[in-house]
C-alpha cells in the first residue's frame, strides 16, 4: 500500500473504531434523560433501577470513546499535515470548539453522574445527567460541522498559495448540510441507543429476569426507536440525500449505482456494481423510483456517472454503493422491526412474543452497521477530495511521514484497539449478568 | 495579536502540565507511596474525578494550537510522529489504568492495571520533557519548513537530531523528577495518615534532586538554545518566568512542614514557570530550528489576522466557562481516607 493509501487507511480505521462508542454514549445518554425524566416525575424506582444499570455501561463505554478520541484529534498533524496547514485556520475553529464547549462540561459531570448519585439528590443528579447529554451532542455538532465543511465548504477564500481562510464565521456554522448531516447523524445515535436498551430488555424478558424493569425499559426503548427509526428516513435521510444530489452529483450517481443518465430512473435495490463495464450485474429494481424520491415526478431525468469526468468520480464506488445500500436497507429494516414493535406494545403483547424479543436482541449490532455504512457513504463520496472541489486528497497527507513509520502505528492501533474490544466485551458481559435488580448507589 | 495567541496558548499548555501533571505524578509513585491494594485504590480516588477533565486542557490546547497556528501544528505534529503516537498510546493505557482498575474486584486485575497506569505515567512525563526540550533545542526543520525526527540517532546535540539527546534527556528527566514531586504534593494535600506521611517523606528527600536538575537544566538550556540569553536582554519582562519557577521551588520546600496548601500552589507555580520559561525561550518563533534562519516565525505559523480576531471572540468566553468548571470541581473536591469514607 502506498502511503497515502497507508495514511487514509489508518484514519479511516481509527475514526470508524473510534465512532462506534460515541454513536453508543450519544443515544444512551438521551435515553437516559428519558429514563431519569421518567424517574422524577412518576417516582417510580424501576425507572431509577434501569437509569442506575445504564449509567453503568454509559460509563464503560465513555472511557472507550475518551482514549480512542483523543488520536482522531492528532491525526489531522500527524498524518494530515499539507490538509492541516491549508484548512486549519477553519476546521480547527469547530475541532477547538468541541474540547473547549462539550469536552470540559462532559468531564466536569461525568463523574457526578457516575459516581455521586447519592451525595447529589434527584434533583440535582438528573441535571447532571442532562448537563452530560448536552455535552455529548454538542461534541456530536463540532465534529459533524467540521465534515460540513470538508463536503459543502461555505464562508471561506483561497489564497494564491492554495491557504484556506474564513471569511464568514456564522456561514461556517450555519452551513445547511451541518445541520441537516447532524440531524442525521444524531437520529442515528439515538437508533444505536434505543436497540441496545431494547436488546438488553428482551434478553431479560426472554429469561424471565427482572420482568418488572425490563418490561419498562423495553417500552420506553421501542417508542424512542420507533420515532427515531422513522425521522432517519423522512425527513432526516431524505434531505441529505437531496443534499448530495445538489452539491456531489457524481456521489450521489455512484451510491445508486446510477451509471447513464435515464429519464425516469429505477431504484436499484439489489445488484453488484460493475464499474469496468459501467453496469450493476444482477440488479433487483423498482422502476421510476430513483426519479420520483428525488424530484418527486417519475418521469424527471437523473444524471448519471459517465455525465462526469473521470477525474471528479469517486475512488471507491463500489464500497461507496455497498455502504448507501448496507445503511439504507437496514434502516428499512429498523422501521419494520420497530413498527411491529410498536403494534405489538399497543396490543399489549409484546412482552409475550418471544420470536419478536428474539430478534430485538439479535438487533443490536445493526444500528452500529448501519451508522458506520452511513459515515462511510458520507466520507467515501466526498472523494477524491479533502475539501470538497478545493482540495484533493492526495495533496493533503504528511509528505515527510513515511509508509514505514504510517504502518508502525497502523499496527500498533490495530493491536490496541484489539485488546480494547475484549475488555470491552468483557466489561459489558459481566455487566449483563450481573442484571438490573441490585438496588444499590454508587 | 499572534503572539497574544502564542503566550495563550502557552498558559493553557502551563495549565494543562500543572493539572495533568500531579495526574502523572501520582501515577509514578503509585508504587512508592501506596504499599497495598487499599492503598492504591485510596490513590487513584484522589486523581479519579479530576483526572479526565484535567487531559481536557490537552485537548483543548491541541484544538486551539490546530485553529490559531495551523502551519506551526502540521509542521510539529508530522515531524514529532513517532513519539505523539507513543504519547497517544500511553495517554490510552492510563485512562484505562484510572477508569478499568475499579471494575473487576480481583488482584490480578488490580495488578494489571496499576503497573499499566504508573508506567504509562512515568513514560508520559518524561516524553512531554523530552519534547518540550526538543522545542527548546530547535528541530531539525529543512527548506520546505517541516522535518522528521527519528526517536534517536546519536544523542548528542547537532545538527541532524533525534527526539531523545542528551539534552532532552535532561529535560525529559527533570519534567519527570518535577512532576513526581508535585504528585507527592497534591497527595499530601488530598490524603491523610500512612500515605501522607510517605509523601511528605519523598517531597523532602527529592527536592534537592530536583533543584539539582533543575539547575542543569537551566544551564544547559542556555548553552543549547543562545535564543534564551538574546532574548533575556531584549525582553527584560520575560525573566517573570525563570523567577516564577524558582520562587515555586523554594516555596514548595519552605512550605512544606507548614501548609500543604501552600506547599501544593508553589509547585504550581514552579510547574508553570516551566512551562513559561520554555516558551520564552522560543519566543518570538513558532519552531526554532537547528539551522539559524529556518525558523518559523509566528506571524508565519499563525492563521489570518482575521481569523484570530474571531477566534478571540468565542474563545475566552469559552475558556472563562470552563476555568468555572473546573473551579467548581477542584473546590468541592474532598480529601481521601484510606478506608473508603470521604469527607468534605
Amino acid at each position: 500500500m502506498t502511503a497515502l493509501g497507508l495514511h487514509r487507511f489508518q484514519f479511516a480505521f481509527t475514526i470508524t473504531y473510534h465512532y462506534l462508542f460515541p454513536q453508543l454514549t450519544m443515544g444512551l445518554a438521551l435515553v437516559l434523560v428519558v429514563l431519569k425524566l421518567l424517574a422524577y416525575f412518576t417516582r417510580d424506582a424501576d425507572y431509577d433501577v434501569a437509569a442506575r444499570f445504564w449509567t453503568k455501561l454509559l460509563g464503560v463505554a465513555f472511557i472507550m470513546g475518551v482514549v480512542t478520541g483523543i488520536p482522531m484529534e492528532f491525526q489531522f498533524g500527524t498524518n494530515w499535515a499539507r490538509f492541516s496547514r491549508i484548512a486549519g485556520g477553519v476546521i480547527g475553529q469547530t475541532l477547538a470548539m468541541e474540547g473547549v464547549f462539550a469536552f470540559f462540561l462532559e468531564s466536569s459531570v461525568l463523574y457526578l453522574v457516575l459516581f455521586q448519585e447519592q451525595k447529589l439528590g434527584r434533583r440535582l443528579h438528573l441535571a447532571a445527567t442532562i448537563a452530560l447529554c448536552t455535552g455529548t451532542w454538542l461534541s456530536g455538532f463540532f465534529i459533524t460541522c467540521t465534515n460540513a465543511f470538508m463536503q459543502h465548504p461555505q464562508g471561506y477564500v483561497q489564497d494564491a498559495q492554495g491557504v484556506i481562510h474564513l471569511t464568514s464565521f456564522s456561514a461556517l456554522l450555519l452551513n445547511p448540510w451541518a445541520w441537516v448531516q447532524y440531524a442525521h447523524t444524531m437520529v442515528g445515535a439515538t437508533i444505536t441507543g434505543s436497540f441496545t436498551v431494547a436488546a438488553v430488555s428482551a434478553f431479560y424478558l426472554l429469561q424471565e429476569r427482572d420482568r418488572q424493569v425490563a418490561q419498562k425499559m423495553l417500552k420506553a426503548a421501542v417508542l424512542v426507536g420507533t420515532v427515531a427509526a422513522c425521522v432517519a428516513a423522512f425527513p432526516t435521510g431524505d434531505q441529505q440525500a437531496k443534499l448530495v444530489h445538489r452539491y456531489q452529483p457524481e456521489a450521489f450517481a455512484a451510491m445508486e449505482g446510477h451509471f447513464h443518465t435515464e429519464v425516469g430512473a429505477g431504484l436499484t435495490l439489489v445488484g453488484q456494481p460493475n464499474v469496468e463495464q459501467l453496469r450493476i450485474d444482477n440488479p433487483i429494481r423498482i422502476p421510476w423510483m430513483l426519479s420520483f424520491l428525488t424530484h418527486q415526478r417519475w418521469d424527471s431525468e437523473i444524471k448519471g456517472l459517465t455525465e462526469f469526468p473521470r477525474e471528479r468520480w469517486p475512488d471507491n464506488i463500489p464500497l461507496l454503493y455497498y455502504a448507501y445500500h448496507v445503511m439504507a436497507g437496514l434502516g428499512s429494516l429498523f422501521i419494520g422491526l420497530m413498527g411491529l414493535s410498536s403494534f405489538l406494545l399497543y396490543r399489549r403483547r409484546l412482552f409475550q412474543t418471544r420470536g419478536v424479543l428474539w430478534l430485538l436482541m439479535l438487533a443490536f449490532p445493526l444500528p452500529f452497521i448501519a451508522n458506520t455504512a452511513g459515515w462511510l457513504t458520507a466520507e467515501l463520496g466526498r472523494q477524491p477530495w479533502l475539501v470538497h472541489d478545493v482540495l484533493r486528497t492526495r495533496d493533503g497527507s504528511s509528505e515527510n511521514v513515511s509508509s514505514g513509520s504510517t504502518l508502525f502505528s497502523l499496527l500498533g492501533f490495530m493491536g490496541l484497539y484489539a485488546m480494547l474490544s475484549m475488555l470491552f466485551f468483557l466489561l459489558v458481559t459481566r455487566l449483563l449478568q450481573r442484571g438490573l435488580g441490585e438496588r444499590q448507589a454508587a | 495579536m499572534a503572539e497574544l495567541w502564542f503566550w495563550l496558548l502557552a498558559l493553557v499548555l502551563g495549565v494543562y502540565a500543572v493539572l495533568d501533571g500531579f495526574d502523572f505524578g501520582v501515577g509514578m509513585l503509585h508504587f512508592v507511596v501506596a504499599k497495598t491494594p487499599a492503598e492504591r485504590d485510596t490513590l487513584l480516588r484522589s486523581i479519579g474525578p479530576v483526572w479526565d477533565g484535567n487531559e481536557v486542557w490537552l485537548i483543548a490546547a491541541g484544538g486551539t494550537l490546530f485553529a490559531a497556528f495551523p502551519a506551526l501544528y502540521a509542521a510539529a505534529f508530522s515531524g514529532f510522529y513517532l513519539p505523539l503516537m507513543l504519547v497517544l498510546w500511553l495517554l490510552l493505557f492510563r485512562g484505562l489504568g484510572v477508569e478499568l482498575r475499579h471494575q473487576i474486584d480481583h488482584p490480578l486485575w488490580h495488578q494489571a492495571w496499576d503497573v499499566a497506569f504508573s508506567a504509562a505515567s512515568a513514560l508520559l512525563a518524561l516524553f512531554f520533557g523530552a519534547a518540550l526540550g526538543n522545542l527548546v533545542r530547535g528541530l531539525p526543520l529543512n527548506e520546505s519548513g517541516s522535518f522528521f525526527e527519528p526517536l534517536w540517532t546519536d544523542f548528542r546535540v547537532g545538527e541532524l537530531t533525534g527526539i531523545l539527546d542528551w539534552f532532552t534527556l535532561l529535560v525529559g528527566l527533570t519534567a519527570t523528577a518535577a512532576l513526581a514531586q508535585h504528585g507527592a504534593l497534591w497527595l499530601v494535600l488530598k490524603t491523610s495518615a500512612e500515605i501522607q506521611r510517605r509523601a511528605e517523606r519523598i517531597a523532602r528527600r527529592s527536592w534537592p534532586l530536583l533543584v539539582v536538575l533543575t539547575l542543569l537544566t537551566t544551564l544547559a538550556s542556555g548553552a543549547v538554545q543562545p535564543q534564551l540569553l538574546t532574548n533575556l536582554s531584549r525582553y527584560p519582562l520575560g525573566l517573570v518566568c525563570p523567577l516564577v519557577a524558582f520562587a515555586g521551588l523554594l516555596g514548595m520546600r519552605v512550605f512544606l512542614a507548614r501548609s500543604a496548601q501552600r506547599a501544593f500552589l508553589a509547585s504550581c507555580a514552579f510547574v508553570l514557570g516551566l512551562v513559561g520559561s520554555a516558551a520564552f525561550a522560543i519566543f518570538p518563533h513558532a519552531l526554532s530550528a537547528r539551522v539559524p534562519g529556518r525558523e518559523l516565525t509566528l506571524e508565519a505559523a499563525a492563521a489570518d489576522a482575521g481569523t484570530l480576531q474571531v477566534m478571540l471572540c468565542w474563545w475566552l468566553p469559552g475558556m472563562a466557562l470552563a476555568a468555572a468548571y473546573s473551579y467548581f470541581i477542584y473546590s468541592r473536591l474532598p480529601k481521601v481516607f484510606a478506608t473508603g469514607g470521604e469527607e468534605h
